[in-house]
C-alpha cells in the first residue's frame, strides 16, 4: 500500500520534469535553427559574431541549468562552478588582443 | 537522491553531511568538468588568437577561393554531404551532427529522470537511445574527417619556396602540415579541437554503455539508486555543451 502511494507521487513529479526537459529541447533546437538562418543572411562582422556569442551563452545556460540541473542546486555549488570561469574570460580577452597584435606585426 | 538518508546528524565528518547538498561523486564530477572546461577553453581561445593573427577573407562570399594566405569561411569548407557528391550544402552535415548530439542529451536527461523513479526499463530504453546518438555522432565525425583529409577533386594550387625559387603545387585535402582549405593552422585546430571533443564523445559512449549494462543487469536496482546515471549524465551533457561552443566558434563565426 505504502509502496503504491509512493510510486504515484513520484510519477506526478516526474511528469513535470519531463515537460521541462522537452521544453528545453525545443528551445535549444529553435536557437540552433535561428543560428543557421543568421549564418546565411547576415554579413560577417562584429554584429554577427556578437549575436552568435550571445545565442551560444543562452544555449549553454539551458544545457547547464536544466540538463545538468545546476540551476536547481544550492547557491554555493552554482558559484563554485561559475566563478572559476572568469579565468576563461580573462584568457579570451588577453589572447584576442595578442592575436590582433600578431596580425599588425605580420 | 532518494536514498540519501542522513541517519546520524552528529556525524558531520566521514560523509555524514554532504557539502553543497551534492554527493561526493557528483561534486567530483563537477570539479572534473570545470578542469575540462579550462582545457577546451584553452584550445578554443588559441584558435581565436591564431585566427585573428591571420587576415580575414575580404571579398564576396560567392567568389571565395581557398588560399593559405587568409583564413577560410567555414561554410565554404564544410559543405559536403555523404552519398551526395558534388552538392554544395553549406553546414548541413554539421547541423545534423549538432541535432544528433542535442537529442542524445535529451534522452540522457530522460534516463536520469527515470532513474529518480527507479524505473529500470525506462532507464534502459533511454540509455540505448543515448548510445545510438553518441555512436551516430562518432560515425558522422569519422566521415567528416575522412572528407576533410581527402579533400576536393580540384584541390588548391599553392606557391612554395623551394631552394630559393617559387614553385606551384596542387594540394588535396589537409594534414598537419598542408591544407587546401586555408592556412595549415586551420587544419591543425580542426584536428585538435574536433579530435579532442570526439575523444570525449568516445569515452562518453563507453561510460554510457557501462551504465546501460549495469542497469540491464540490475546493479543499480540492487543498490537502490541510479546516481551513477546522473554522474555519467553530467559528463554527457558537458560533451554536448562543448559541441555547442565548437559549433559556434569553428563553424559559424
Amino acid at each position: 500500500m505504502a509502496h503504491v502511494h509512493e510510486h504515484e507521487v513520484d510519477e506526478n513529479a516526474g511528469a513535470e520534469q519531463r515537460k521541462a526537459i522537452w521544453r528545453t529541447f525545443w528551445i535549444l533546437l529553435i536557437l540552433t535553427a535561428v543560428e543557421f538562418l543568421i549564418a546565411f543572411t547576415l554579413e560577417a562582422g562584429a554584429l554577427k559574431t556578437a549575436i552568435f556569442v550571445g545565442m551560444t551563452i543562452v544555449k549553454a545556460f539551458y544545457i547547464v541549468g536544466e540538463f545538468m540541473h545546476l540551476k536547481h542546486e544550492v547557491k554555493s555549488l552554482i558559484w563554485a562552478i561559475l566563478i572559476p570561469c572568469i579565468f576563461v574570460v580573462w584568457l579570451l580577452i588577453a589572447l584576442m588582443r595578442e592575436g590582433g597584435s600578431i596580425f599588425d606585426l605580420r | 537522491m532518494a536514498a540519501t538518508a542522513q541517519p546520524n546528524v552528529k556525524n558531520v565528518w566521514l560523509g555524514g553531511v554532504e557539502p553543497m547538498k551534492a554527493s561526493y561523486g557528483k561534486l567530483m564530477m563537477w570539479f572534473f568538468l570545470v578542469s575540462d572546461t579550462f582545457t577546451f577553453s584553452a584550445l578554443l581561445v588559441s584558435y581565436g588568437l591564431v585566427r585573428y593573427s591571420y587576415p580575414a577573407y575580404a571579398g564576396k562570399v560567392v567568389d571565395f577561393v581557398s588560399s593559405p594566405t587568409y583564413w577560410p569561411i567555414p561554410e565554404k569548407v564544410f559543405d559536403a554531404l555523404p552519398f551526395l557528391h558534388g552538392l554544395h550544402a553549406p553546414l548541413v552535415f554539421v547541423g545534423i551532427m549538432t541535432f544528433i548530439l542535442i537529442f542524445s542529451s535529451v534522452t540522457m536527461v530522460l534516463a536520469v529522470e527515470a532513474g529518480h523513479r527507479n524505473d529500470r526499463a525506462t532507464v534502459e530504453k533511454y540509455m540505448l537511445w543515448t548510445l545510438l546518438g553518441g555512436a551516430t555522432f562518432l560515425g558522422c565525425q569519422a566521415w567528416e574527417w575522412t572528407h576533410f583529409i581527402h579533400g576536393t577533386e580540384g584541390g588548391t594550387v599553392i606557391k612554395e619556396l623551394v631552394d630559393g625559387s617559387w614553385v606551384s603545387k596542387t594540394i588535396f585535402g589537409a594534414n598537419l602540415t598542408e591544407n587546401q582549405y586555408g592556412p595549415p593552422a586551420f587544419a591543425d585546430f580542426f584536428f585538435f579541437i574536433t579530435g579532442f571533443h570526439g575523444t570525449h564523445v568516445f569515452s562518453g559512449v563507453v561510460l554510457n554503455f557501462l551504465v546501460f549494462y549495469r542497469t540491464a543487469t540490475g546493479t543499480y536496482e540492487r543498490r537502490g539508486h541510479y546516481e551513477m546515471v546522473e554522474k555519467v549524465g553530467l559528463y554527457w551533457h558537458f560533451v554536448d555543451l562543448v559541441w555547442v561552443f565548437v559549433f559556434t566558434f569553428f563553424y559559424l563565426v
